[in-house]
């Protein structure tokens, strides 16, 4: 958990709300978000990135730590389902580009400035995010040799 | 002998190992010896002592297959020694699941071995897919890809299985009904 001031600070400075672990942030202020929470605030390693399609939506939330004050931080950003894009963070933690891209993968969320959006898991020429709600376990069967 | 004796927990070796059990008649005299036999039994016979594998281990099923390989049950004896490549392999292991972006690298290096080869399907995964069957991304069962000659079962197999399965490929290549080798 954060500490409330860094809490704070945020929706102060960017918007965000409190959320489970962390902060949810709207997806205009992500980037320069991320940027002072590398920069000001500590949270210098990049752990991991996830995402979950709920109520039509997808939520991207990446995990970033601050090794001296032993805290994790989930920052949350909520897109639209529909030709979901948000910012990259490839420029800003580098950790983060592959998780990027395997979001990308599974879900189909662009990410505005990657510097190699391709699919990571699946085979290039795989159709479908498989990890969406809408995609039936039938599909893949057209792969199969 | 010593290898006449039952081993507790390891499969014996399968029959026709002694050229005196292929061959229609054995001369021996001392320093050697003359064995009269058809030319299709010699063959089978030469094909299954010497099965060289080209290990694919995808998944935790290789983990038994090392073991298998390592000392404690040893393969060597039975002419069974790993290759690195498949141009030099007889027989492909598949160990563990099969996804659909490795199934034409599968493919691939099982055209790269010369004839005559054998397949041996190793696990659930490489079976039927087991409980990854109706995942996204995965092959339900390896003769999809490769035909397969021999499936060991188990999640995953106990090496004693791995050991069993080699002893049945053995067993199918000296029955020699085998249109493909």
């Amino acid at each position: 958990m954060p500490a409330p001031e860094i809490v704070e600070a945020l929706r102060v400075r960017f918007g965000a709300e409190p959320a489970p672990l962390g902060v949810s942030l709207p997806a205009a202020s992500l980037l320069a978000a991320m940027r002072a929470l590398r920069d000001t605030y500590g949270y210098r390693s990049y752990v991991t990135a996830t995402a979950l399609e709920r109520d039509g939506r997808f939520e991207v939330a990446h995990a970033v730590r601050d090794v001296e004050m032993n805290d994790t931080l989930f920052v949350r950003v909520r897109v639209q389902r529909d030709g979901a894009e948000i910012d990259s963070l490839a420029f800003v933690y580098a950790g983060a580009e592959w998780h990027e891209r395997e979001i990308l993968d599974l879900f189909g969320i662009a990410f505005r400035g990657h510097p190699d959006p391709r699919r990571i898991l699946l085979p290039d020429e795989y159709v479908g995010h498989p990890l969406r709600k809408d995609f039936a376990i039938e599909t893949p069967w057209g792969y199969r040799p | 002998m010593a290898e006449d004796l039952p081993v507790v927990g390891q499969p014996r070796p399968p029959a026709g190992t002694a050229l005196e059990e292929i061959a229609e008649e054995v001369v021996r005299f001392p320093g050697g010896g003359v064995a009269l036999l058809r030319a299709d039994a010699l063959f089978h016979w030469a094909q299954k002592s010497s099965l060289w594998p080209l290990t694919f281990g995808l998944a935790c099923c290789a983990i038994e297959m090392m073991a298998t390989f390592a000392g404690r049950f040893d393969l060597d004896r039975f002419g069974v020694i790993l290759r690195p490549t498949p141009r030099q392999a007889d027989v492909m292991i598949i160990a563990g699941t099969v996804t659909i972006k490795m199934a034409p690298r599968i493919r691939t290096l099982y055209d790269q071995m010369a004839h005559p080869k054998w397949v041996i399907s190793m696990g659930s995964c490489a079976n039927s897919g087991d409980h990854y069957r109706n995942v996204y991304s995965v092959v339900p069962g390896v003769d999809h890809v490769i035909p397969v000659d021999v499936y060991v079962a188990g999640c995953p197999p106990t090496p004693e299985a791995l050991m069993e399965g080699i002893f049945a490929l053995q067993r199918q290549i000296m029955e020699g009904d085998r249109a493909r080798a």
